[in-house]
Order: structure tokens, then sequence, then C-alpha cells
């Protein structure tokens, strides 16, 4: 009798965690009850809703010029009801320029850490899954580029490739590549040697398979996770390039960094031109750090019931 | 493609290891994992192999299946499985056998499993690496296969991932998946080790009824003599890569010879008996197995040591025949080491 009443209390507890799925979707559940998940994704969300609908927000045209507002040499109107965060030195709209610069900056970020991480992924997965003298010359050049400082590689890159978007984009993608490339093959390494690999290989599956199928899906989640981290560095650093005037050659095109680096001049007239590029450069990149940081948090096995 | 190598010295058993040697050499010297070992199994019959953590138990179980990385082990000595010599073949063709041939049960079901496939296709994969089938077809044998494991409501629970499995549940998919292309020959290595005490008994009973079925040869790694008691036809006892005793289980646990097996059962709990003040446990520790002590290995905590003359330090004892099949290594006379058995060992076990 006794022993039914376990048996049912076990079968209950076997049922129990049985609308979980894997190991992605357990993470979002423990994703979702952290404060610093959300408020980091809120403003992820707001920085890529503006940047992807930046036409229809907004309220002008970012080069479009009403010099009416301006009331001689040298005045910057300030927010009013028709231009809400106020006009520039050359009486374009500030809240225009904004949003399309998170066009610029989405783009600059997503692409350059794209390019980074398949770059590190190829790498890695080449050094992690060959191993030997392969893995010994990759290495000791992801080492290379590593002992380079990261700004100052990618200032390097920039100027070498000339002034454009794309150029910072490479440039930033390629500073990058060593972190990717070392996370990756660190990760595959240590499950190359955990007990399903050992498993698998015990059933008879090939070698390759091994690696590939089983070795190289499970160490992704830590690449994955700096790749989020990777998107708030690199938008940090296309406005660093931006500002020391290495991205693109049109500067009718608004871009945080560079607007940050136009209205220095006016720091003490009229601070809020530096304000504005300033926080929405710190506010998208800490939105990424808090959404990865959290994300890092909750695909951490020790953080698992 | 299969190369049929029938060489005039091939055993008639279904399994055999001669000789067999696994070192590694490390910077802090050579450790002789396995140090010339030799055994035998035939179709339907189970071996135990016990021994303490660092006897070579395992290494023994992931040498027959070739698992060991060839650049940092040193393997010499046979395996011969059903007429086929492994240490010296190809390992594209050792690998060809694993699973289909020959498949092993790990200790810890969770991280044997892959976590981010559901356990479906996990055998699914095992099945179709030796058996040309489509993905619906090896998908049916999944859920056969979970059935056949006691899996309750297999066509639902093949879409689990391992985490959604309890210990017992894992440990008997991971025998699916070992199973799915009826090896002939299956290594267990501590198969009831992670899991509680009413699981363990299922799984042994599990692996017993599937043995008959399959006419499997199985091996089991513990160091649980109660799983041996429980499985075991023929035990063999390792301590420090070598066999000190190998016989049948009734030589093993009636008459046993070496005072290692001595120790190995004085200090195994026994649920059938009233509960011991306290267990009989061996002095000291595994030794190193980069300095094997000389002589008999186990020398240094044997408490019959000074009955040999000095023997047992300076000379390696051989294995040998002391009765129809059973093998000790000991320089203990045997008629002495029957005489401490009777009067000595086995009153004290069973007093307690």
């Amino acid at each position: 009798m006794s022993l039914q009443v376990a048996e049912s209390a076990i079968q209950q507890a076997e049922h129990a965690d049985e609308a979980g799925g894997g190991l992605w979707r357990e993470a979002f559940r423990r994703l979702v009850r952290k404060p610093a998940a959300i408020i980091g994704a809120i403003f992820v969300a707001i920085f890529v809703i503006v940047a992807v609908f930046a036409p229809l927000i907004a309220p002008y045209s970012p080069t479009a010029t009403d010099l009416s507002q301006i009331k001689g040499p040298g005045h910057i109107p300030g927010p009013s009801s028709t231009h809400w965060l106020g006009l520039d030195d050359l009486g374009r709209d500030v809240f225009s320029r904004m949003i399309y610069g998170a066009r610029q900056s989405l783009v600059v970020g997503v692409v350059s850490m794209a390019f980074g991480m398949v770059g590190g992924i190829i790498l890695g997965l080449l050094a992690g899954g060959l191993g030997g003298w392969v893995d010994a010359t990759i290495m000791r050049f992801v080492d290379m580029m590593l002992a380079i400082p990261g700004l100052l590689f990618a200032i390097g890159i920039a100027a070498m490739l000339g002034q454009s978007l794309v150029s910072v984009m490479i440039a930033i993608g390629v500073v990058n590549i060593p972190v990717f490339a070392r996370l990756l093959r660190g990760q595959m390494l240590a499950q190359r040697e955990a007990d399903y690999a050992l498993a698998a290989k015990s059933l008879g599956v090939k070698r390759s398979r091994i690696i590939l199928g089983h070795v190289f899906p499970n160490s992704l989640s830590p690449v994955i996770v700096q790749g989020t981290l990777t998107l708030a560095t690199a938008i940090i650093e296309a406005a660093g390039l931006a500002f020391l005037g290495l991205s693109g050659a049109d500067p009718a095109i608004p871009e945080w960094g560079r607007m940050l680096a136009d209205t220095q001049k006016f720091l003490t007239s009229a601070p809020q031109l530096v304000f504005y590029p300033g926080i929405a450069i710190v506010l998208s990149a800490l939105g990424f750090t808090l959404l990865g940081e959290s994300l890092r948090e909750a695909l951490d096995p020790k953080n698992r019931r | 493609m299969t190369v049929e190598i029938t060489r005039p010295d091939a055993p008639d058993a279904f399994v055999a290891v001669r000789d067999l040697r696994v070192h590694f050499p490390t910077e802090d010297g050579l450790v002789r994992s396995v140090d010339g070992l030799s055994f035998r199994l035939d179709r339907g019959r189970t071996l135990g192999i016990v021994g303490e953590s660092g006897s070579g138990k395992s290494v023994t179980s992931l040498a027959v299946l070739g698992l060991h990385n060839r650049r940092t082990a040193r393997i010499s000595g046979e395996i011969w499985l059903d007429g086929e010599e492994l240490v010296a073949a190809p390992p594209e063709r050792v690998r060809a056998l694993r699973g289909k041939k020959m498949a092993m049960i790990f200790q810890d079901p969770l991280s044997s499993m892959h976590p981010y496939y559901t356990v479906g296709a996990q055998i699914v994969e095992a099945y179709r690496i030796h058996n040309d089938v489509s993905r619906k077809v090896a998908r049916k044998h999944a859920i056969e296969m979970l059935g056949r494991v006691g899996i309750p409501q297999p066509a639902r629970r093949v879409d689990d991932y391992p985490h959604q499995f309890s210990g017992g549940m894992r440990q008997r998919a991971m025998i699916a998946m070992a199973l799915s292309c009826d090896p002939e020959l299956l290594i267990a290595d501590e198969p009831t080790t992670a899991l509680d005490v009413t699981v363990q008994a299922q799984i042994l009973d599990l692996i017993r009824d599937l043995q008959r079925d399959f006419d499997t040869a199985v091996i089991v790694i513990t160091h649980d003599l109660g799983v041996v008691a429980e499985l075991a036809d023929d035990v063999l006892v390792m301590y420090a890569g070598r066999a000190v005793e190998y016989g049948g289980a009734d030589d093993l646990f009636e008459r046993p010879e070496h005072p290692y097996a001595w120790g190995l059962l004085g200090s195994m709990p026994r649920l059938d008996r009233e509960p011991a003040e306290r267990l009989l446990p061996i002095r000291g520790t595994p030794p190193s197995l980069i300095n094997v002590p000389p002589g008999c290995a186990f020398h240094p905590r044997c408490a019959y040591c000074e009955l040999t003359g000095g023997l047992s330090t300076t000379e390696v004892p051989p294995l040998t025949e002391t009765a129809g099949g059973h093998l000790v290594a000991c320089h203990l006379a045997p008629e002495k080491r029957r005489e401490i058995w009777e009067n000595d060992v086995r009153p004290t076990l069973e007093s307690r």
C-alpha cells in the first residue's frame, strides 16, 4: 500500500518537469524572471524598433534644415513643441537625427558582430575540431591579434581600408574574431572530453560527426552570449571610430559618434547636443550588456535547479 | 569490407583478452593502469570485474571498445572479439564494430546523453549508424527499444529531452541506446552507481532480462560486490592493474583466497544480516600506478604479508590455478589461504 503511494509520488515527480523543452527554452524561462534582463530587453527593443522604423517615427528628414528657427549666428534653439530635442547648429531636427542615428549604430553593431562571430566560429571550429598543428597555428595567430589593444587595432584597420562605413564594420569585426575563436575552441576542447562524446564514440559514431553534430552545437551557448555582449562594445567602438572621423565620407548621414564629435565645440553654449548622442550610446550599449549578462547567468549550469 | 582474419591462435571464447597492458606516459612517469590482464567470456555469460577506484577496471573496458586516445595511451596485448583481434586492427574497423558488435553503458546517464537532442533522436542516430534505414523506421525502432527497457508511454517519451527523464529512466534510455543495434558484447561500467537503491535493483533485473533475450555477453564493472553477486557468472578481482583473483562467482563468494578479496567482502555492507557495528575496511589506500609497490602490489596493505617469508615484497605472484578454474595470485600456500579463510576471516565476517 505505502509502496504504491511512493511509486505514484515518484511518477508524479518524474512528470513534474515535463513542460520544459531544451536548454534554451529553460534559459528563457529563467531570463524573464530577472529584472536586469527585462530592463536590458526593453532598451534593446526600443533601440531596434526605432532603428527599423526610423522613417515612420522621425518627424523630419535628418538632413532637412529649418533656418527660420535660428535667430542669428551662434544661436542654437533648444527643445520646443515643434522640435522636441531642439535643432543643431545647422538647423537640423536633433530628434530625427537621433532616430536615424540608431539605424546606423544597429547596422554597424550587428554586421560587425556577425562578421567577428562568423570569423571566430570558423577559426575556433577548425582549431577545436582538428587539434594538433592546425590548433597551434590558429591559436598563436589569435594570440598575436589579442596582444594588440582592441580599439587601436580597429583604428589601424579602418585607417588602412579607407574612410567608409564598410571599413569600420570590417575593422570592428576583425578585432572581435579572436575572442570568439578562443571561446569556441576552449569550449570544444572541454566538451570533447565530456561523457556524451565518449558515449557517442562507444556507439560507433564517426569522429567528424561527433565534432560537428555533438560537440560543436553544445559549445555554442557561450559564443552566443558573447555575441550579445559584443554588440554593446561594437556600438561603442563604432561611435568611437566615427568620433575620430574614420566612418564614411558623407557627413549628412547621422551617426551618434560623429554627432558627438561635431557638437563638442558647443559644449558650453548648447550642452544638450552632446548629451543626446552620449546618452543614446550609453543606453543602447547598457541594454545589450544587461541582456547578455543575464543570458549568461540563465545559461550557466550552476544556476540551474 | 569485412576482412576476416582467422589466425591460428584465435581463441575459442567469444571474448578473450590476453596479457592486456594499457600504459599512459605522463610527465610524472609511466602510469601502468592495466598491466598484464587476461580473461575470457562466452556468449550469454556475465563477467564481473571488481576493484577499488584506480584498479584499472574502466581503463580495461575502454580498451576493449578501442575508446582510448591512441596518442596518449600505449596499448599492447590481444583483445579478441568473435575471432577478430582488435588491438592491432585499424581504428576504422574497430569503430564499425562499436555499437554494432559491442556497446557500453556508462555510469552517469545524464552526462552520457547529449542535452540538446531528444532521447529518441539519440537512439535513432545510434541505430542509423549501423542500419541503413529511413528516419521513420529508426524512430519506430527507438520507440520499441524504449518500451523494451520499460519506459512507460514510449511513443510519447521518445520526444523528451534527457533532463526530463528521472535518473532511473535515463539509465534505461541509455541501455536502449546501447542495445539498439543488438550488440553481442555489452559492457556496463558502474551501471547502477548513480542510481537510488530501489532503482538499482530494477536496472540489474533489466540487464539480466535483456541478456537472456539477446544472448549477450556482459561485462559488469563495479566496486559493488552486491551487483556482482546479483549478475555475474565469473568474477575478476583487479588490484593495481592486475588480476589478483579470477574464478566463478561461487568460488569468489564462498571460497575467496586472496587477502584483497577478503578485504572487499569485509567492507561490503550486508542488508540481509543484522546491522554490523562496523565494517572491516581494508587498511591503507590503493597504490599509485606510477610507483606500484614491488612484489605483490597488495603487500603494504596485506595483514598476512609476513607469512610469505619476504617473498611478497620482492616477487610478483603469478596468477595460478588453485582448484578447477579458480585462479589466485598470492604467495601464500593454497592450504594456508584456505586455513586462514576458514578459521580466521570467514568467522569474523559472519559474526559481525
